[in-house]
């Protein structure tokens, strides 16, 4: 990661500087409009990608920015899609107030488990966020009076957006919102990044016994980005339970969580838009290759994340960066 | 990208003339299994059944051809399953859902094939609540409860068993299973005198086994899922002498099938089970069965997946003929109801009322037969419904 250093002088220009909004992401977000134009028989796919593509960004704030490898984070995904069919069980479909409090629930549980993160470090901290996702994914299990066990919730029904927007079979409504929830969810995560704590964040991973040396309380630091993470990781799992109605074991799954980091490798950690641009390849060519083959499609992805990793070590995105920089 | 786009556009552009020109011609059905993953096994004897039937029935029916378009979910994926039948709906635009390996798959599906209006064929997801999610559900396969409650029944008034100890795997279909199976025993006046749950994926059951001796039960019923697990709990259960004849054994079919039988060797003798399909049943149309089925598997034999999509096949064929061809929900569901025909399992048919399985349910026991352990039948139970659904 090399970022140029800000000259003493002026650290607000240069972070104002970078959180301009370049010409690709503007043109990103006019494309994300496409699907409803041009593909629209694509959508309930787009939706699940523009789902799972927050839940990617909210591993990036951790693992790309922080430096803290997780290999737990579907934990969070599932809480946020359990207590979002929970609370639509119980008879308030509502999204957006359902979508918030899921997302607050599993930021909760987020602040609790950052305490014992921030004190464990690389192979521990990898144990300890699988420990946590396989305990929860077991908690789920055994309490199926509540979960539905196996067979997943069931009685989850979720009312119309603002009570107009019905989720329909096609999936404008769930693309939409979707995709809405995305762009926020990314609004929010640049701001994080382009701020002073954003570059502590780096710090952090770069070199963490340097941190308290400068004065910077990383633990602090590390709890605050860790609950984020999870507040979006939670929001990312309501959505995917609003939009299909469904919520199963499979969102808590070890599965779950080393997709989504394969997801960012793919695209490229540590620069949001990796995130994004992995989770489409990964989805888009998933989705393309099991209609091929529906039996030995993972063969090909496992062959393109080879191909990536030796030929592009820093993402797709990451290489591409660094091409255009080496053209100026 | 731009062959998609091309695509799409073609197929917005042509949507007018296209589909009536091309629904007529073809019925599209969409399967959808967990062809990657932990279940792809299962998937696999699944789609083996459909196309055995389609094969020994040809592709053509009331003068339409059908198109199977496959697609996989990877695992128990219930967002995936109704993402990929809202896409089958909308972009391939089939007329029948099917397959449906895993009951969360099945209940995330249903709604789809309700809004739709489309005939759903559940070819195997067996939890009682499945065909209730929608008007348009079909099942052609098995409940727990349907064969579990029947052989609780049976266990206590023909088995002659008054006190049983249940052990089950603690997941959705052993709890099911348990509460099925002491249901029929307790009911019909027998007494469970102890209950306990083993891990999913458990490779020592020694344990467990010694809480069993200590209760001291007359039989033991068990539900654990296949693999290695039938194996290992037949050795412990050996090791303490909890074997027949001394203590019977009572279980689901998938506890004796082929391979564990093979695995659990002398042990497995005398071990009851039942279940809805047995391989070894002779009967003209199950041996020509199983013979075009090895022949089409490289000598694999067919498992209740298997059966579960050859008879979803037959169903589907059969309600096709009946609506002349006529593809829509509503008819192919009013064709379907009450239908009844003799499958390779045996005597079936989907009750009206639920669109559930009606069967026969077999009570087998593990005996050498000219030197091999199989499963012989040792009593059947006729038009078995699933008994969860008339107690709403």
């Amino acid at each position: 990661m090399t970022v140029e250093a800000p000259t003493l002088a002026d650290p607000h220009d240069w972070l104002r500087r970078r959180s301009r909004w370049s010409v690709f992401e503007i043109a990103f977000w006019v494309a994300s409009l496409l699907p409803f134009f041009l593909f629209q028989t694509y959508l309930p796919l787009a939706s699940q990608i523009a789902i799972t593509a927050l839940f990617a960004v909210s591993v990036d704030l951790v693992l790309g920015y922080a430096g803290v490898v997780t290999l737990g984070h579907a934990m969070f995904f599932g809480l946020g899609a359990y207590s979002a069919g929970l609370i639509s069980k119980a008879g308030w479909g509502e999204p957006l107030t359902g979508l918030i409090i899921a997302g607050l629930f599993a930021g909760l549980v987020g602040y609790i488990a950052s305490f014992i993160i921030v004190r464990v470090q690389h192979l521990a901290l990898i144990m300890i966020t699988l420990g946590f996702c396989l305990l929860t994914y077991e908690l789920a299990n055994s309490m199926s009076w509540l979960t539905g066990g196996t067979d997943g919730l069931q009685g989850v029904e979720t009312w119309p957006i603002l009570g107009v927007f019905r989720f329909d079979l096609w999936g404008y409504a769930a693309y939409g919102y979707a995709l809405a929830a995305l762009f926020l969810g990314l609004v929010l995560s640049r701001r994080i990044v382009h701020s002073s704590f954003g570059l502590s964040l780096r710090g952090i991973r770069e070199n963490v016994r340097r941190m308290p040396a400068i004065g910077s309380d990383y633990r602090g630091h590390l709890q605050k980005i860790y609950t984020i993470s999870a507040v979006m990781a939670g929001c990312a799992g309501a959505l995917l339970t609003q939009t299909t109605d469904t919520v199963s074991l499979d969102t808590l799954s070890f599965q779950r969580s080393a997709d989504v980091v394969v997801m960012l490798v793919l695209g490229g950690t540590g620069r949001l838009y990796g995130a994004v641009v992995g989770t489409i390849i990964f989805m888009v060519a998933r989705d393309q290759l099991s209609d091929m083959n529906p039996q030995y499609w993972y063969f090909w992805i496992g062959l393109l994340l080879m191909v990536v990793v030796l030929l592009m070590p820093r993402g797709i995105l990451g290489s591409l960066a660094q091409l255009a920089r080496r053209r100026d | 990208m731009l062959t998609r786009t091309a695509a799409a556009m073609a197929l917005v552009l042509g949507l007018g003339w296209s589909s009536s020109a091309f629904a007529q011609e073809t019925v599209k059905i969409g399967v959808i299994l967990p062809y990657s993953g932990p279940f792809a096994d299962a998937a696999n004897q699944l789609e083996a059944g459909i196309k055995l039937y389609m094969q020994q029935n040809g592709d053509e029916v009331a003068g339409k051809k059908i198109e199977i378009i496959r697609k996989d979910t990877g695992g128990p994926a219930p967002d995936v399953a109704k993402r990929l039948a809202q896409e089958l709906v909308v972009r391939d635009q089939v007329d029948i859902l099917a397959g449906f390996a895993l009951t969360p798959e099945a209940l995330g599906a249903a709604d789809v094939s309700a809004e739709a209006q489309k005939l759903m064929v559940v070819m195997n997801a067996a939890t009682s609540v499945v065909t209730e999610k929608s008007p348009y559900i079909v099942r052609t396969s098995v409940t727990i409860p349907q064969v579990n409650y029947a052989f609780g029944k049976w266990a206590f008034e023909q088995g002659g068993v008054k006190e049983v100890y249940t052990l089950v795997s603690d997941y959705g279909p052993g709890h099911d299973a348990q509460s099925s199976f002491s249901k029929g025993f307790t009911e019909a006046g027998g007494k469970i005198v102890g209950a306990d749950k083993t891990p999913v994926a458990n490779p020592d059951f020694s344990a467990f086994v010694q809480r069993v001796k200590d209760a001291n039960p007359e039989a033991v019923y068990v539900f654990i899922p296949g693999g290695a697990q039938p194996a290992a709990l037949g050795k412990a259960l050996a090791d303490r002498g909890l074997t027949p004849p001394n203590v019977k054994l009572f279980g689901q079919g998938e506890l004796t099938h082929p391979e564990a039988l093979e695995s659990m060797g002398e042990t497995a003798k005398g071990i009851i089970t039942t279940y809805h399909y047995t391989l070894e049943r002779d009967d003209p149309l199950n041996n020509e069965y199983v013979k075009s089925y090895r022949e089409a598997n490289n000598g694999r034999s067919p498992d209740l997946f298997s059966i579960g999509g050859y008879d979803g096949m037959h169903l589907i064929y059969e309600s096709l003929k009946k609506t002349n061809g006529d593809t829509g929900g509503d008819a192919l569901i009013e064709a379907a109801k009450g239908m009844s025909w003799t499958s390779p399992r045996g005597p079936m048919s989907i009750d009206p009322e639920t669109r559930d399985v009606v069967q026969t349910v077999y009570i087998r026991e593990v005996k050498e037969v000219d030197g091999k352990l199989q499963n012989v039948i040792i009593h059947e139970i006729p038009d078995v419904k699933d008994p969860l659904h008339g107690a709403k």
